[in-house]
């Protein structure tokens, strides 16, 4: 029996924490490391763990509404900027210079100005969410081909015609890529504002558990919003290649 | 052409000028909150006091050191193990689709294990760098390899080249330029990783400036750390995207 690569990725990540395991169960400090069996135990507990499901909650709430923030600011800021050639000659080079800057540096403004709560997470994911809309936005109207333009307009299409049915449809692809590179940026931004300072968000827990020395619930905690990026960035990246699919 | 590029100049200008001009009136007349946003001219004041002084040096040595050792770890680690998967298809297979997934895992979910591992110093903030920009470098050593055109291969081997020929003369070249968008992707998320852990625990560095000046309420001070940290970034940026263009460009 020949094994394809899947099952021999599989058997890859069973002999890592197989090797996890042994290796902590011999040598492994228990105030600093957890076998992935405790990990397993401490997950359990995890979801029954009222206040960290609270915490859970919160974090999934902030990544939404600064992604959704996000495509309602920046969708329409895009097209203002990418539809005339003048605002995207002029305005373009400025978004790309902002987008440039690490914005961790300025992180505590964002504690400063919206506090400890979700507000300053939803801003801080907002603010790194919205230039991947923006830019892909700009790019994918200046991709449409000109001569479709042309044609429709010689076809007697006015400027909405034109707009809602060659300029939007063509801009989908790269406005979909753009939603899920915000999903990334947005799960950075709030997730680096979460263990930057946090009330009773994940941040709090994280905090918690490595300050009380239980790496096993630490691990757990990680490990579920792990599952949440993952789940989160595949279903961008899937509706990102249903939506690219009509193109060619 | 020349006209709408001064044009363009002009709009530019014009809203960095608008900008600065409310960023300094918002503060002269009291309308906002000194803690949240120095006055302009108090924050240019410390800026240039920074850079006079050169106290910024020690918190600027440790941020450049940390990314040194971590970007050196990921290109190391990056293309060693890139270039032992990429040496099969199956292999590639394998692998290829593991390292992807991890990358899609927000690395700085980590920094909280790290912290415990390696404690609040330049440790933690190593490791983290070097975990995020590791997986650029091995996709793209990957990917690089992976792709080198097989009828290069196929020529060279029917003309006797030897296994170090195939890899110096045919492989390298081929693979480079995948290679180097790699690292540079690499260095750059190290940089930005390690500025941001900074910014959650530390002991040293650009970013626990700027969050301990936050956190003493002197905003003019903490600004010209920001100025400081961007210019920096822009810096690096700009060093690292030459060194790629250059490099691409090849000897002859």
């Amino acid at each position: 029996m020949k094994l394809g690569p899947g099952q021999v990725r599989i058997g890859v990540i069973i002999l890592l924490l197989v090797l996890w395991e042994v290796g902590v169960r011999l040598f492994g400090d228990p105030l600093f490391l957890s076998p992935p069996s405790q990990v397993v135990v401490a997950l359990i507990d995890l979801v029954g763990n009222q206040p960290v499901i609270n915490a859970l909650r919160t974090t999934l709430w902030e990544l939404v509404s600064a992604f959704v923030l996000a495509i309602v600011v920046g969708l329409p800021l895009g097209l203002a900027i990418g539809l005339q050639r003048f605002t995207r000659g002029s305005f373009f080079p400025i978004v790309l210079l902002l987008y440039a800057i690490p914005q961790a540096t300025i992180l505590p403004l964002f504690i400063l100005a919206f506090g400890i709560g979700p507000p300053s997470k939803i801003a801080f994911g907002f603010s790194h969410a919205i230039f991947p809309i923006v830019v892909t936005v700009v790019a994918g109207v200046q991709n449409v081909k000109p001569a479709l333009i042309v044609s429709a307009r010689s076809m007697g299409a006015n400027r909405s015609q034109i707009f809602f049915n060659v300029v939007l449809p063509h801009m989908i692809p790269s406005f979909f890529t753009g939603m899920r590179l915000a999903m990334t940026s947005d799960l950075l931004g709030v997730l680096l504002a979460e263990l930057y300072v946090s009330q009773a968000g994940v941040g709090h827990y994280t905090r918690l558990f490595t300050e009380s020395f239980e790496p096993a619930k630490l691990f757990a905690l990680i490990a579920v919003l792990a599952a949440i990026a993952v789940v989160l960035n595949e279903t961008c990246r899937r509706a990102e290649r249903r939506m690219s699919r009509w193109h060619d | 052409m020349s006209g709408e590029r001064l044009a363009y100049r002009l709009v530019q200008v014009g809203f960095i000028a608008l900008i600065l001009l409310a960023w300094y009136l918002a503060t002269r007349n009291g309308l906002v909150n000194p803690i949240l946003l120095p006055s302009l001219t108090s924050s240019w004041h410390e800026f240039v006091l920074l850079i006079e002084s050169g106290s910024y040096w020690p918190d600027l040595e440790v941020t450049m050191y940390e990314l040194a050792v971590a970007f050196s770890i990921a290109a190391t680690f990056g293309c060693v193990i890139g270039y032992i998967v990429s040496r099969t298809r199956f292999s590639v297979r394998v692998f290829d689709p593991l390292f992807a997934g991890m990358y899609s895992v927000p690395a700085i979910l980590l920094f909280p294990l790290y912290v415990l591992f390696f404690g609040l110093g330049p440790g933690s903030k190593i490791a983290i760098g070097a975990t995020i920009a590791f997986f650029p470098v091995v996709l793209n050593t990957i990917a690089g390899f992976d792709y080198v055109d097989r009828a290069y291969i196929v020529s060279a081997r029917s003309m006797g080249a030897s296994a170090p020929q195939m890899f110096w003369s045919v492989m390298l070249p081929a693979a480079f330029p995948v290679v180097i968008t790699g690292l540079r992707m690499g260095f750059i998320l190290a940089f930005l990783s390690i500025l941001g852990s900074e910014t959650i625990a530390s002991l040293a560095g650009l970013g626990h400036r700027i969050v301990s000046y936050a956190e003493s309420m002197d905003p003019a001070k903490m600004f010209a750390y920001i100025f400081l940290a961007i210019i920096m970034a822009f810096v690096l940026n700009a060093v690292v995207s030459l060194a790629e263009a250059r490099v691409k460009r090849g000897p002859g």
